[in-house]
Formats: C-alpha cells, structure tokens, sequence
C-alpha cells in the first residue's frame, strides 16, 4: 500500500545509499547527501540500511499513509506532526491507514530523511532507488516528488518506540569547519590564493543542492600562464577532467563550488582540495548563510576521520540492537 | 604523409599524482590535450579494469587524466598509488598501443531551427550579436563560411576522448593534426538551455548533448539519433541506456531536413539502428598518417 504526497516540500526525492559504478559515462552516485542520517532512519524502522528513503531539503513534504506502519524521520532538526500533533524525531513513530504525517519549520540542518517500515518500493534502476533527474530515472518515475503521487511501500517490521539514544544524535550549526585535502590542480593557484582559500570564512550562497555547494568569500588569484592546448582561456580552466565527488572547484576564482553526489561527472575548472568522506554528510546538513571553514588535513588524517565516521555508526547499530 | 610530430612530445613529461580525499585518485598525464595523452588514459583505463582488483569502484578515463574512485577499506591508498604506476608504466613503454573499439555514422542536420533559435534566444551571452554560432565559429577559424566550417568539422572523424559532465555525454576531439584542430571558444556566460542531442563546440571539443539542459558551447546542428535512452526503447540500447563509451569513433555525416524527419519516424517507430562497426585503432599507424588511416577506419563502416 502507498503512501499518498499531499505536499511535496521543495524538491523532496527518493533516496537510497546511491549507485556506484557507472562515474565512467557520466552517471554520477546520487544517494542521500546526509548517508548516516538516511541509513539510521531505516534502522529505526527496522529496514535494512540501504532501502529507499525520502530526502526532503528545507522544507518538510505532507504524506498520508494508507495502512498501518512505522516512520522515522531523522536529519536536519524539524519538527514531525502527525495529525497535527508533534511527534519525536529519531524515533520509529506508529502510524496507522489515513494518518497524515506533516512538519514544522526548518531548525538546524537542512535535510531530513523519512524512512517507513519495508522501504519506499520504487523499481531499481542500474542497481540502485536513488532519483537521478537529469537522466529521467530512478526514484519515483525519474524525477522528485510531486503532489499526487503514490508511491509504494514494501513490507517490514520493526519495533515501535525504538529510538538514538540523545548522545548519538547529531547537532547541526550554522559555523563549520569542513576537512578538505588539498591536491588535484591546486599547484595552479598562487599562494596568495591558497591561503585566502584555507584562511577566510565562506558563506554558502541559495546555490545548494544535491549537484553542488555554492560559496561566496575572497576572490583567489590564480598562477597566470599561457594555457595548454585545449585548457581554456581562463587560469581556472583545464583540460576537461573528471571531477571527484566532494572536490572543490574555484571557476573564475570567485564562488567556490563542492560537487555533492548528483554532481556532473567532470568538466574544466581546476580543482583544488576534495572534502574528505567522513565530512560529506556534514556538507549536506549546510543551508543558505552558514559560515565555513575549509581545513586542510592530510590523507592519513582523512583516513583516520573515515575510521571513526564508521565506528560511530557502528556504535549507533549496537544502541538500536542492529 | 603528415607526422603529428607536436603532439608526440607530450608524453615525455612525467604524470602527476594526486589523492581526491580518501575515495579518489586523480592521475594528469598531460596539461595539454592530446592523442597520446587520451590513448594513455584509455590504454591504463583498461589495464587496470583487467587486473579486477578488489575495492576499485570506478575507472574514469578523461581526456588527458584518469580518475579512479576506490574505497580505501578495501584497498589501500599506497597499493592502489603502486598498482595504477605499475600499470602506467606498462603502458608507457607498449610501442604499439591499440584499442578495441566502434566506430559511429551520426547523422547531423547543421544549421537547423532548433539550434539556432536556441542560440537567438540567449545572444546576449555570446561574442557575437549578429548571425548564428556557426559563422561564428568559421570566422574564429579562418574559413570563409559556414559551410567551409561544416566541411572542416564533417569530414574527419572524432575520437570519444571523455564520456561524463551528465549521462552519456561524449566529448570529441578530432582525429587531425594540431595544425587542423578546430578551436571556438564557448559561449560568454552558459545558457540555460539547450536542446538534447544539440551537436556543441567548445575549445577544442565538439560534444553530442545527452539530454537537454544548460550548457556553454557554440550549438552547430541537432542530430536525429538518441544517445541517451533511460527507457532503452530503442535496440541499441539494449543493454545499456548509454550509447557511447569512451573510445567510440564518431563520423558526423550532414544530412537535410527530409533525412532528420525520416530517421526522427524511424526513432520514434522504434526501428532505429545506429550504423556503426567494430575497428582496432592503432595509435602510431595512426600518427604516422592521420588521414590515410581515417580512410581506413571509414571503410569499416562504409562496408555496413
């Protein structure tokens, strides 16, 4: 049985931990932008970590449910209403056939996960549930959530009342410090630049979605040079390259750009640093104005980083007996 | 007989390794565009997908730089730095570097309506108010007209140096000499639209629009043939919703409105093939007579 999208929020689409291998023709990962917060949501329902769950940036969407099941909402901090009535956050929440799930504004973060029991039983396309809009498929019919929809629950059981413990769950803020490692074609910027890159604070600009964050800050001066055959004119252009998810673009030397996990795949703006794995979900929770700091660490520190990024999960399945 | 004797120096060169964060290699074999340096990324693209090694999640030849994506559980950083070196090395000291691979008819209506009223439409972000991208572009390269200019671009084929910025887009570099290559800047500030299968320039890149959507390069002609089918409606989509891979041979052929509108029938009946043929592409016999061995490859496909 379905359930029904009264309001669909902004953009709101269906998610799941993305589909790897197919970078080589252009087809990027997708899945969620906050990973974590998606596969604990699917735990506190019972599901595995993988099943499809609905990504709704900014703005909750309104759902009806048409039978009884469990739903978990977790991400950015935003109030659940079921029926109108204020439910937790973090929790698998009991509904039953006509409840009507709504939320409350924005409070921190900028994305919130909504997960029910048996998953959101959209066909795989290319090994994967994730909404890839640009290509016109996977998700639900290719494209984000729109009202009117039915889109299909499978079955599953989990436990009422389980929930993240307070310790584990995240706190969102509006200053933050992103780890980075520098590389790539950061030799092209001069060393004036560099430093303005790592030294300023950035503001993420309205230009912030699943393909990529936009940030205003310094202007980088770039190394001046005649350009390679085929690079482009300006000292930010390349040869076209394949760009890695997270990596950090500086077209023109104004607005510095990280490619989320819908990013085009490559193109010719020299890239400077790449945000490392473990910070990734952190990226994702960033709305429009909040303040950030780009940390450069070496590839030990990102690999120590992704280490605790798993222990924690870890840590997170044992408190919800996973 | 012409030797492309600038581009064989590019090789010398040493390539640059760098890490994107935990998940990403980054290798730039060259700064420039090449041949070599894509046949180099191709050439160790492949080596290194034959090697099967645990934990690599995507190999991405571009145009003159390889990308891989890896999860470093699996494997670590160090071992896949030694691996991609050892398979480069290999690479680099192959004389006879060969690929297997297809080679593509692609019809293309030059100078169509839908091209250009596209380009109409968003004049104000490009070089030159008067005329269309076309005559732009021949006046960019020195060639007395438009038709001078689809002459240039028509009748040598492209090499598929890239596949990626969205799904299934090719990036095309021309299989000439240096002296030959066509060069057109793109647009001032991109558009926000463009029509799917737009045929597109920028730099030294021709490219075939996957999907519609924004984009920055000079807009020549529309094909009739699908490249992209997230539906694989179509038989060549069979097996995947992605028609090119990255060393397709592409021959753009002009064709009028009544073929457009005929293939266009066929595409939407469902009948649609595109012509195309199996070739081994070998790099020096190649750059030792670009144009006799074009002819050659062309035969292959003539023969269909």
């Amino acid at each position: 049985m379905p359930v029904e999208i009264i309001e669909p929020g902004l953009g709101s689409s269906i998610q799941d931990l993305g589909r790897p291998g197919y970078y080589n023709v252009g087809i990027p990962p997708g899945g969620a932008l906050d990973l974590a917060s998606a596969r604990i949501a699917n735990l506190l329902v019972g599901n595995d970590e993988g099943a499809a769950v609905i990504e709704s940036p900014y703005m909750g969407p309104k759902l009806r449910f048409t039978e009884d099941t469990l739903v978990a909402v977790t991400g950015a901090t935003m109030e659940p209403r079921l029926n109108g009535e204020t439910v937790p956050q973090w929790e698998a929440v009991p509904v039953t056939a006509g409840d009507e799930l709504s939320f409350g504004f924005l409070e921190a973060g900028a994305r919130i996960y909504i997960a029910v029991a048996g998953g959101f039983d959209v066909p795989e396309a290319l090994g994967s549930r994730s909404t890839y809009p640009i290509g016109r498929f996977g998700g639900f019919q290719g494209r984000p959530l729109a009202a009117g929809d039915a889109v299909p629950v499978g079955s599953g059981s989990g436990t009422p009342g389980t929930s993240v413990p307070e310790h584990l769950r995240p706190s969102w803020t509006r200053e933050v410090d992103v780890r980075v490692v520098l590389g790539l074609y950061d030799y092209r910027l001069a060393p004036a630049g560099l430093s303005a890159f790592l030294d300023e604070s950035w503001t993420l600009t309205p230009v912030a979605d699943r393909m990529g964050f936009r940030y205003t800050g310094p202007t980088l001066e770039w190394i001046e040079r005649e350009q390679p055959f085929g690079a482009g004119s300006d000292p930010s252009n390349i040869v076209d390259a394949g760009y890695p998810v997270g990596s950090i673009q500086v077209p023109g030397g104004v607005e510095p750009i990280i490619l989320h996990r819908d990013a085009v795949s490559g193109g010719g703006y020299a890239m400077v640093a790449t945000v490392i794995s473990a910070d990734m979900d952190l990226v994702g929770q960033c709305s429009p104005g909040a303040t950030t700091r780009f940390r450069a660490v070496s590839l030990d520190n990102a690999l120590a980083a992704r280490h605790e990024y798993r222990s924690r999960l870890q840590e997170l399945r044992s408190a919800l007996g996973a | 007989m012409t030797s492309v004797t600038t581009e064989e120096t590019t090789q010398e060169r040493e390539s640059r390794y760098s890490w994107g964060a935990d998940e990403h290699l980054v290798v730039q074999i060259s700064e420039e565009m090449s041949l070599p340096a894509n046949f180099t990324a191709m050439a160790m693209s492949t080596a290194l997908d034959e090697r099967g090694l645990d934990g690599i999640i995507d190999i991405c030849p571009a145009n003159a730089s390889l990308l891989v994506r890896f999860d470093p559980d699996v494997i670590a950083p160090a071992d896949l730095e030694a691996q991609v070196r050892d398979v480069e090395a290999a690479v680099a000291h192959n004389p006879h570097l060969s690929l297997e691979t297809r080679i593509f008819d692609i019809p293309v209506w030059y100078n169509d309506p839908f091209t250009n009223e596209t380009g109409a439409r968003f004049r104000d972000r490009h070089q030159r108010p008067e005329g269309n991208d076309l005559e732009f572009a021949a006046i960019e390269n020195g060639l007395p007209s438009a038709e001078a200019f689809i002459e240039a671009h028509s009748s040598s084929p492209w090499i598929a140096s890239m596949v990626g910025f969205v799904a299934g887009l090719p990036f095309l570099f021309q299989m000439v000499e240096r002296e030959r290559q066509l060069e057109v800047p793109k647009y001032l500030r991109p558009r926000t639209d463009t029509p799917e299968r737009t045929v597109g320039y920028g730099g030294c890149f021709s490219c075939i629009y996957s999907v519609r959507g924004a984009g920055g390069y000079q807009m020549f002609g529309i094909t009739p043939v699908p490249i992209f089918d997230p539906e694989q409606r179509l038989a060549d989509f069979e097996e995947f919703m992605v028609l090119f891979r990255p060393g397709d041979i592409v021959k753009f052929r002009p064709i009028d409105e009544e073929e457009f509108n005929r293939i266009r029938a066929d595409v939407d009946a469902g009948t649609h093939k595109v012509r195309q043929a199996p070739v081994t592409f070998v790099l020096e016999d190649f750059l030792a007579d670009p144009d006799g061995y074009n002819a050659h490859l062309l035969e292959a496909l003539n023969a269909r």
